[in-house]
């Protein structure tokens, strides 16, 4: 995803598009680039063209449809959740 | 709350703040933790209103992480040239999750 131009709409309902340029385990975000994309919702985006964004606040990450690999993303979700099962059992089996 | 990504490229440059209840806080990064937490040399806050704009001089600012939404590098050059007497705009939002 790092690389892709994402939409970010916070919690207070502010938006935000730029490129993903990096993530971490909390869901923080460095966004470059940054665009106004919905019209001015807020006069503070024209100063700033790169941001970090506490991954607290944010509430949806609109992803470009295309750049989504559904299969894998399934597999992966699916392998996910066998690998939860198996550590479930497995604790249980060695008390 | 930060993991591999650290606001280590915004130290000693101009940032702008978006705090958790909708403020805008301008200033220098001096310093900043694990938890977000920020510290401003020569803050000022810039309030929007449906009246104009007005700008706040505060000093030297700590926020707490849990209220900061987001830290912007700011382009001082694109800054200067926008006229923000004639913004008029009503005030941002809060962020109802002040955890």
């Amino acid at each position: 995803m790092v690389g892709k131009e994402v939409i970010v709409e916070f919690k207070n309902d502010f938006m935000l598009t730029g490129t993903l340029h990096s993530v971490d385990q909390y869901l923080n975000m460095k966004v470059t680039d940054i665009s106004v994309h919905n019209p001015e919702k807020y006069p503070y985006m024209i100063s700033v063209k790169n941001a970090f964004i506490r991954g607290s606040v944010i509430r949806y990450v609109h992803l470009p449809t295309e750049s989504v690999n559904f299969p894998l993303l399934q597999d992966s979700t699916r392998k996910e959740i066998m690998n939860n099962r198996k550590e479930k059992k497995a604790p249980a089996a060695e008390a | 709350m930060s993991g591999n990504l650290t606001l280590d490229s915004y130290i000693g440059k101009v940032v702008q703040v978006m705090t958790c209840d909708g403020r805008q806080v301008f200033g220098t990064l001096e310093g900043y933790d694990h938890s977000t937490n920020v510290v401003l040399q020569d803050a000022s806050e810039r309030v929007f209103s449906t009246d104009g704009v007005t700008n706040v001089p505060l000093g030297i600012y700590m926020i707490r992480g849990d209220n900061v939404a987001c830290v912007g590098e700011v382009d001082t050059e694109l800054d200067n040239r926008i006229d923000f007497e004639n913004v008029t705009v009503p005030p941002l939002g809060a962020i109802w999750e002040m955890n």
